[in-house]
């Protein structure tokens, strides 16, 4: 290819002079260039290879649709790979290198996988490595698990950067009246009609200029027009968005726009995010997509310096450079001609081959008047030489079909196949396309939503129809907008002099090259034909198997082609194959762009309680409980985790211990029926429970099975206040509006969320009264005959602190739980910690907690798994048989009720020394396989009992098992440990420690 | 990427509320035979068309709404409060609807 940069012509700015390396080479090209521009006015042919047969591939357009020129993008932290060359910007000091090749992308050793290509066919891995054993010897899928690694590392593209990546990515919301994607004519033009009738218009271009196909144009009065349209738009309050791609149009006039807001520079300005996800929501879209030059399949027409014709136009007219010295134009349809002939009067030597036998007068003459020479019912059949294109051999139509005839010189091949409009954002929305013969292509079908296709991307071919077009569609949507506006017609597809004529691929009989229908996949036309003879023939199919259009540009290229060479091997006609559904996004987005600000600790919302710098500033280290921030244990000096919290057991149980238990969800129910609201969504009876107490109670689902355990207290004739579990505080509040909402609509009953308004503490051990009793302004409100267990108060603690405080037990001591308006949180803990300091007691976190929960065997989500039933978790005797309540009846479902359900169990090691995990599977001794009897939920380290003791499940209970020994399983971990099964109540049974 | 008119807070995105459940089951009293609970809970039609639906306004204003969704277009026909006192009292504030 011997293409170069004219000293004239073009959008670029020669003013400005841009450096850039390429596989380490400085050269430099202009502001306004693509990368794609800037290497191809080096005479830069190939840069890069192929996917599996590490083929040289060079620049096969000027846009989106590229799938030859990919390269890799920065260094370090900033690389990224599989570029295309054609969108990216140019800047100073970008760097970029060739991918898929080694030692570099003109000499790569992996091309010897072109001399082994029958192995690359497509189905290849799935026959050889797939299924049954190969030949009999060895295991198929086995022999594929050992070749993986190898073949991945032979077939592929670029690869990612392994370090962090050190941008900002944002997410954004956007709404407008008209959504207006693409900012060709028609674009343009209806961005422009709907913002004049006053609405509020957003215009979204991929590229970093607006204009689209007429940022092609060569002509003075096309830029005219363009600049005119261009200030129209401005003038008329339209807002637009280039470097921007509506990858997606989602329901309810939802689009999701992909913007690059710093892939132009260097590094972003550390203000900017590198790239935006928004979230646009329009009353009216206007898809003004425009259409992708398709080529034909052809011997090696993938060989760098073949390209679309559009490509060779735009290289031209918008980059000035003029991309060979001798060019073949090889098309079936009449946009190739102006190209042409531009080309031949920039000082190119232009041939054309034209597929048809007859073409309208007025082209034959534009052709002839530059110099451009034609030859009617002629393609290119094969293309010599590998790295560049060093001529044709050329084929003419005889009846039936095509013969070789002769060879051409040349440095540069064109194709043009026809034009396939970009119809994926229709189609994301449902809308199947319709082919349309006449066009050689498929259409946008009919939708009922609100979104219009217009322009080219409706089937239009020329620029003054797809400005009608566009103004159509503005007028339309203004309409439907309530805004009085002349309607006008929209033009019907078309506007070509003479009919395309489809061409889909150029054989010979005795042609043995490789004709590539998607090159970006290496897929071939004999690829599809074999998915044809292998039974493969559904488009879904062929898709699969040969991978056609799966590559990064989503069959832009490749698809129609493939779907035209299976209708023919299958004799039938395109629309009886049927199309490829396209789906989101239209273009790769970032996964930075789509994850945001969510990251880190933003990954996701992060709870804190109100003590959290008073846990912080007494030693707390914390772990997360849900979405929750909470102490997990309070290491004195030179203490771990296993210290720590053996300490604190310990001395909560000798003494006194206080624990943050503000996430606790806490829900005020009131109202004349809230008794009898408690009374239906309890398991027990809370019909009687007098004021000034307590209960704890557990609610079913309606299935039977258990949803969620806390205390409610009765603290007047109409007000309860209930408490629920951490994890599921948010799900009882809904549940519960729903029940009232929606079942119980005649119950007056109010239930509101408090959690946020208390902040709440467990005082627990022997000497919690007194710790207490110092606390409040009334120490005689904390005696053992005013305040017995389960007994509720409100009452003030010193200072005029309004308090409620019930008298309840998670650890097993005398303990209760203090509740403070949110606000008085750390002064409540000051006050409870001074005292309790002074009594010998300390602070404890949630591995304490746990610790002394499984040693009285009190369950939680741990063993509350949405799988148990009442019975399950030794809670069968709560469930009262006087009363109906949700969940009654289908807790009694036969299943439900087998004895040989898994039951909560007790476990302790048999060797007293010995550890054990949770998650590990109870077996029988002898039988350790399968799903075993049962499972271990939570184990702890029991100070009180002086060995380790867990929580479980076993078939059946805990009866059936006592004095056997079984074995906890953890196969990937600690291997087989002896245990045995013991009741779950392990730490004083009978309670006397909290009823004391 | 739905939105659902909310009678009380107007039109929000989809993702303000959580999706409850058919909302033409009619749950049986609390002490009904099993086979009447069985097909409350566990009988669900699978609609291609417009399907009743509950839905909760759980970061927004907390009550359960009955959409009627087009489930093939996710088109939204009407939205109610759940609470037919509640649905009363609106309308009535509203007053009288106005003839199409």
């Amino acid at each position: 290819m011997n293409a170069k940069r004219l000293p004239e012509g073009g959008l670029i700015d020669r003013s400005k002079p841009l450096w850039f390396t390429w596989d380490g080479k400085d050269i430099s090209g202009f502001a306004g260039d693509t990368l794609a521009s800037a290497l191809l006015a080096h005479g830069e042919g190939v840069l890069g290879r192929s996917f599996k047969y590490h083929r040289p591939r060079g620049i096969m357009s000027a846009g989106v649709e590229e799938s030859g020129a990919l390269v890799t993008v920065g260094e370090g932290n900033r690389t990224e790979p599989n570029v295309k060359a054609t969108t990216q910007e140019l800047y100073s000091g970008l760097v970029v290198s060739g991918q898929n090749a080694w030692p570099n992308v003109r000499f790569d050793v992996g091309a010897v996988n072109s001399l082994f290509n029958r192995f690359f066919a497509a189905g290849f891995y799935y026959k050889t490595f797939m299924g049954p054993p190969l030949r009999g010897r060895g295991n198929g899928t086995g022999v594929w698990m050992q070749f993986e690694k190898l073949i991945r590392k032979a077939a592929g593209m670029g690869r990612a950067s392994r370090e962090a990546d050190p941008d900002t990515y944002e997410h954004g919301h956007l709404f407008c009246d008209v959504l207006v994607v693409g900012s060709g004519p028609a674009g343009l033009s209806a961005a422009r009609t709907a913002a004049g009738a006053g609405l509020d218009v957003v215009l979204v271009e991929q590229d970093f200029e607006l204009g689209g196909d007429w940022l092609n144009h060569g002509d003075k009065s096309s830029r005219e027009k363009r600049l005119g349209l261009l200030a129209e738009v401005e003038k008329a309050g339209v807002r637009t968005m280039t470097r921007t791609t509506v990858f997606g149009l989602y329901d309810c006039g939802t689009a999701g726009l992909y913007e690059r807001v710093a892939d132009h520079v260097s590094r972003p300005e550390s203000s900017h995010p590198r790239h935006r996800f928004w979230t646009l929501r329009a009353r009216h879209t206007i898809v003004a997509t425009g259409a992708l030059e398709r080529m034909f399949a052809f011997g090696n027409n993938d060989r760098p310096g073949v390209m679309n014709v559009n490509a060779g136009r735009a290289y031209l007219n918008r980059y000035g450079v003029l991309p060979g010295e001798k060019i073949v134009v090889a098309t079936n349809n009449d946009s190739a001609y102006l190209a042409a002939v531009e080309l031949s009067r920039a000082g190119a030597e232009v041939s054309i081959l034209e597929t048809r036998t007859t073409i309208s007068s007025q082209l034959m003459r534009q052709a002839g008047k530059a110099e451009v020479s034609l030859s009617t019912r002629s393609a290119p059949m094969n293309v010599r030489g590998s790295r560049a294109v060093t001529g044709l051999d050329l084929a003419v139509t005889a009846h039936s079909g095509w013969v070789a005839k002769g060879s051409e010189p040349c440095d540069l091949l064109l194709v043009s196949g026809g034009w396939s409009p970009v119809v994926h954002l229709l189609s994301h929305r449902g809308v199947k396309p319709v082919w349309n013969p006449a066009q050689a292509c498929f259409l946008p079908g009919e939708t009922s939503e609100a979104i219009q296709m217009a322009g080219s991307a409706a089937g239009i071919w020329n620029t003054r129809d797809c400005l009608v077009s566009g103004h159509a569609a503005g007028a339309r949507a203004a309409k439907a907008l309530g805004c009085d506006l002349p309607q006008v017609e929209a033009p019907v597809a078309g506007g070509w002099k003479s009919a395309i004529e489809p061409v889909y691929e150029i054989s010979v009989p005795t042609g043995k090259q490789k004709c590539f229908v998607d090159p970006q996949h290496d897929v071939t036309a004999d690829d599809i034909r074999l998915a044809h003879r292998e039974g493969f023939v559904s488009v879904e199919h062929l898709k699969r198997y040969t991978t056609l259009g799966m590559a990064t540009d989503g069959g832009k290229v490749g698809n129609v082609i493939g779907l035209a060479l299976m209708a023919d091997a299958l004799g039938k006609e395109i629309p009886e194959v049927g199309t490829t559904t396209f789906r989101p996004p239209y273009t790769p987005v970032s996964l930075g762009a789509l994850r945001g600000r969510n990251v880190d600790e933003h990954f996701r919302p992060l709870r804190r309680t109100p003590m959290h710098n008073w846990n912080l500033e007494h030693g707390a280290t914390m772990t997360m409980a849900g979405l929750w921030h909470r102490p997990w244990y309070f290491a004195r000096s030179g203490e771990g985790l296993s210290e720590a919290y053996v300490r604190e057991t310990e001395t909560t149980r000798a003494s006194v211990g206080l624990c943050d238990v503000t996430s606790l969800g806490k829900i005020a129910i009131q109202g004349p029926d809230a008794t009898e609201f408690l009374n239906r969504i309890y398991t027990n009876p809370f019909a009687k429970l007098p004021i000034g107490k307590a209960r704890y109670g557990i609610m079913l689902r309606d299935d039977g099975l258990v949803m969620d355990d806390g205390t409610t207290w009765r603290l007047s004739e109409t007000d309860y206040f209930m408490t629920t579990t951490t994890a599921h505080a948010a799900k009882v509040m809904a549940w519960l509006e729903e029940l009232l909402q929606t079942r119980w609509q005649d119950l007056k009953v109010a239930v509101t969320s408090v959690s946020e308004q208390w902040a709440g503490s467990a005082v627990a051990g022997p000497r919690s009264r007194d710790v207490l009793a110092a606390c409040v302004e009334d120490p005689s409100v904390m005696e053992n005959e005013v305040f017995p267990f389960m007994g509720v108060i409100e009452s003030v603690l010193q200072g005029g602190v309004p308090c409620r405080i019930a008298r309840i037990s998670f650890s097993g001591e005398m303990a209760f739980e203090v509740y403070v308006p949110s606000d008085y949180g750390p002064a409540m803990m000051d006050m409870l910690w001074e005292q309790a300091r002074s009594a010998g007691g300390c602070l404890y976190g949630l591995e304490a907690l746990g610790a002394m929960r499984i040693e009285k065997g009190h369950v939680t989500g741990a063993e509350l798994d949405g799988r148990v039933s009442i019975d399950d978790a030794g809670l069968g005797k709560m469930a009262s048989p006087n009363k109906s309540f949700i969940g009654s009846v289908l807790r009694k479902r036969p299943e439900l009720l087998r004895e040989d359900r898994p039951c909560l169990v007790g476990i302790k090691p048999r060797d007293p020394g010995e550890t054990f995990n949770a998650g590990s599977i109870l077996c029988e001794k002898d039988k350790v396989s399968g799903m075993g009897e049962g499972w271990i939920t939570a184990v702890t380290h029991s100070p009180a009992l002086g060995h380790w003791i867990g929580l479980g499940f076993i078939r059946g209970g805990h009866e059936g098992w006592t004095g056997k020994t079984l074995v906890a399983a953890d196969p990937v971990r600690k291997g087989n440990i002896d245990v045995e099964v013991i009741s779950p109540h392990m730490y004083d049974p009978d309670g006397e420690r909290m009823h004391g | 990427m739905i939105r659902i008119d909310c009678p009380y807070c107007g039109e929000r995105d989809h993702a303000e509320f959580s999706y409850g459940g058919d909302a033409t089951v009619e749950y049986p009293a609390l002490d009904a035979p099993a086979e009447e609970w069985h097909d409350a809970v566990f009988l669900r039609e699978n609609v291609r068309g417009v399907q009743r639906e509950t839905w909760h306004h759980v970061n927004g204003c907390r009550m359960w709404l009955i959409v009627e969704r087009d489930t093939v277009t996710h088109e939204i026909h009407s939205v109610q409060p759940a609470h037919g006192g509640m649905a009363r009292s609106l309308n009535a504030h509203r007053g009288p609807e106005k003839p199409e």
